[in-house]
Parts: C-alpha cells; sequence; structure tokens
C-alpha cells in the first residue's frame, strides 16, 4: 500500500505562470494597433459639443485645429479663448499658412480630399469660429468637420 | 568530468516588463473615435457677377442671437421645433423647379407662401459673434437631421426592397459604401446620389456683423 502514496505530500502544486508573459503581451500588442500616439498636448480647455447626426472622420486627410479658452496651467495666454495648431497657439492669421503646410505634407493623392477637423470648445463664441472659417476658405481648403461627442439620437 | 545542463533563465520578471510596456502604452495613447458633422465651405469668389435673386418664399432663415435664442423665418422659437419647421419648409413643394418639374415626392402642405420645391429651398443661418458654439452646432445639428429624416424617407421609399432587415434604409447604404471604400459600387453611389439630388442640401451661413 506504501508503495502508491510515496512522495504525495499534502501541498497544492504552485500555479504555473509561465504563460502570463504572452497573456499580456497579447494584450500588448492589441493595444498597440488599436490605439494611436497622442501627437500633441492641448494648452486649451476642449470640452466638445454633442451631435447625433455625425460621421465617421478619415483620420489619413486631417489637420485639426483646436480652440477654446486657455486651460488653468496656461493662464499667462490669457483669458479669451485662442486657437491652437500642433503644439503652438497661434492667431487668426497664421491659419491659412499652417492648414497648407499641413495639406502639403499630406501623400499626394489626398490632398484634393483634405479635411480640416475643428475641434472647439463649446463655450466659445461662434465669432471665432467664423472667423477660422474665413481663413480657410482663403486657403481654399474647403471641407471641414466640426467634430462633435456622438449621442443617441432623440 | 560530467557536462552541466545549463542552468534555466527566471521567465518570472517578463510579465512585469510586458506590464510595464502595456501600461505606458495604454497612457499614452487613445482610441481614435472622433466623428463630427461634416460641411463644406463655399469658395470665395471675386467675380463682379450678380448674384441670383432668391425669393424670400424660397429662404427659411435662422438667427441666433447673443443670447442663444433662435429667429426662425421672424418668430421666436425654441430648439425643439427647429427640425421639424425646417423638415415642413423643405418638404413643401409648393410649386415648381427651374426646370418646371413639380416635387411629386414631396408629402409637405404645398403652400404657396412656402418653398416652390426643395432643389430651390435655402437654409439660410446667421449668427451673432457672442453666439456659444454649442448653441450653433446643435443648430446645425437639427438642420443636418431634418435632411437626413428627408432623405431617410425617400430612401425607404425607393430602395426599401434592397434592404429588407436594415432599420434605417439611407444609413444602411451609407455605411455599405464606407465599407466598400476601395471597391467603389457604381450603383450604390448612383442610388446614394439620386437621394441626395431629391434633397439637395442649401445651408448657407452668413458672416456674423461685426459688432
Amino acid at each position: 500500500m506504501s508503495k502508491f502514496k510515496k512522495g504525495k505530500s499534502g501541498d497544492l502544486p504552485a500555479i504555473s505562470t509561465a504563460s502570463l508573459p504572452d497573456i499580456v503581451f497579447m494584450l500588448l500588442f492589441f493595444f498597440m494597433v488599436a490605439t494611436v500616439m497622442r501627437d500633441s498636448s492641448l494648452m486649451i480647455e476642449n470640452v466638445l459639443p454633442s451631435a447625433d447626426q455625425v460621421e465617421k472622420l478619415k483620420k489619413d486627410r486631417t489637420a485639426f485645429i483646436y480652440a477654446g479658452k486657455p486651460s488653468s496651467s496656461f493662464s499667462q495666454l490669457g483669458t479669451e479663448p485662442v486657437i491652437q495648431f500642433n503644439d503652438a497657439i497661434i492667431s487668426v492669421e497664421e491659419v491659412q499658412a499652417s492648414v497648407l503646410a499641413a495639406q502639403a505634407e499630406l501623400v499626394e493623392e489626398l490632398q484634393p480630399k483634405f479635411v480640416v477637423g475643428l475641434k472647439v470648445d463649446k463655450n466659445t463664441h461662434a465669432g471665432l469660429v467664423s472667423d477660422i472659417k474665413q481663413e480657410l476658405r482663403q486657403a481654399n481648403t474647403l471641407k471641414v468637420m466640426y467634430i462633435a461627442n456622438a449621442r443617441a439620437e432623440q | 568530468m560530467a557536462k552541466r545542463a545549463a542552468p534555466e533563465v527566471n521567465a518570472g520578471s517578463m510579465a512585469d516588463i510586458a506590464f510595464l510596456l502595456l501600461i505606458f502604452f495604454l497612457v499614452t495613447t487613445t482610441i481614435e473615435k472622433d466623428k463630427g458633422l461634416l460641411r463644406s465651405l463655399p469658395p470665395i469668389d471675386d467675380s463682379e457677377v450678380e448674384p441670383p435673386i432668391i425669393k424670400q418664399k424660397n429662404l427659411f432663415t435662422v438667427l441666433i442671437n447673443r443670447r442663444n435664442q433662435l429667429l426662425v423665418e421672424d418668430e421666436q422659437m425654441e430648439l425643439k421645433d427647429l427640425r421639424q419647421a425646417a423638415i415642413e419648409f423643405l418638404d413643401n413643394g409648393g410649386s415648381t423647379n427651374a426646370a418646371g418639374e413639380t416635387c411629386d415626392y414631396c408629402k409637405g402642405k404645398r403652400d404657396p407662401s412656402s418653398s416652390d420645391h426643395p432643389d430651390k429651398a435655402i437654409i439660410s443661418m446667421k449668427h451673432d459673434r457672442e453666439t456659444s458654439y454649442e448653441q450653433y452646432m446643435d443648430v446645425q445639428n437639427e438642420l443636418v437631421a431634418a435632411y437626413n429624416f428627408l432623405r431617410e424617407r425617400e430612401a425607404e421609399r425607393l430602395y426599401r426592397r434592397y434592404y429588407p432587415g436594415a432599420d434605417n434604409v439611407y444609413k444602411a447604404m451609407l455605411a455599405e459604401k464606407e465599407k466598400n471604400q476601395f471597391t467603389p459600387d457604381t450603383i450604390l453611389n448612383g442610388r446614394i446620389e439620386n437621394i441626395k439630388k431629391l434633397f439637395p442640401m442649401k445651408l448657407s451661413e452668413a458672416e456674423p456683423d461685426d459688432s
């Protein structure tokens, strides 16, 4: 009888964690593929308005213009809404040049389909937006998308 | 001398390293989710050509003042009523278009004092510099919703048979177009164009006054 009991101690065997790295790597690769790098840090408040008639945006042909009040850590910029493009605060007059530069950086076949994404804080006054739009008309980049949070249709 | 087996590399910390990388990517990246209202701006027109005269009845004016109140066709209106008012205006079909065709698909009241034909009906929007962007977007959203409602209705009427299971025919068509963007389907694109032509989006925005 003792023959069969030999070597059996009462302890549970340790759970093997050898496959844990594989699982975590799988998660890692998923996130690497499904996400994009945050390309610019915002110096302004940016709470987007919401809309229910939204369309999807194609990112490969888009440049973003941000607008809003400077956030609390950039209060030296004043309290009036400002425009941010990439990583810099620009004036209304610089919009045209910045947008054209962004358009020139695109792949050639996408350049005619260039879209400007306007990410404007919902507490900004609309006058600033029409100033930006006027500049965009002068730059002849006529497709704009007002970026909004999608909400369910009422 | 007996050859000793190489000691096994301890892989216990591998999980920690991978977790560290994972957390780094979670923090520095965002999941793509941008959506919005796509609009085309009018090109700048320097020519001296007189703009065509538009009859007042074909124009649906929406004004937003600095207190975010709406004035629609010279009457104050709540935002929630705007969509219906715009639909009634676009769908009126009181007379004929430039080619002399009556709007046989319109289901409106055919009021001679409202718009003649969806081809001619123009929504004109004007806002104050001090209007909040939120209100501006809400109004845009309602007006786009009016067009989408009517296009959806026409898609339902014309192409329901191709999409028996879909909730919204027009949306299903657009979704299919999106899915086939690398192999364009001319029949589908033709149908979408056809619907867009029935209710062309004519939404003009006036420059705000400098005040």
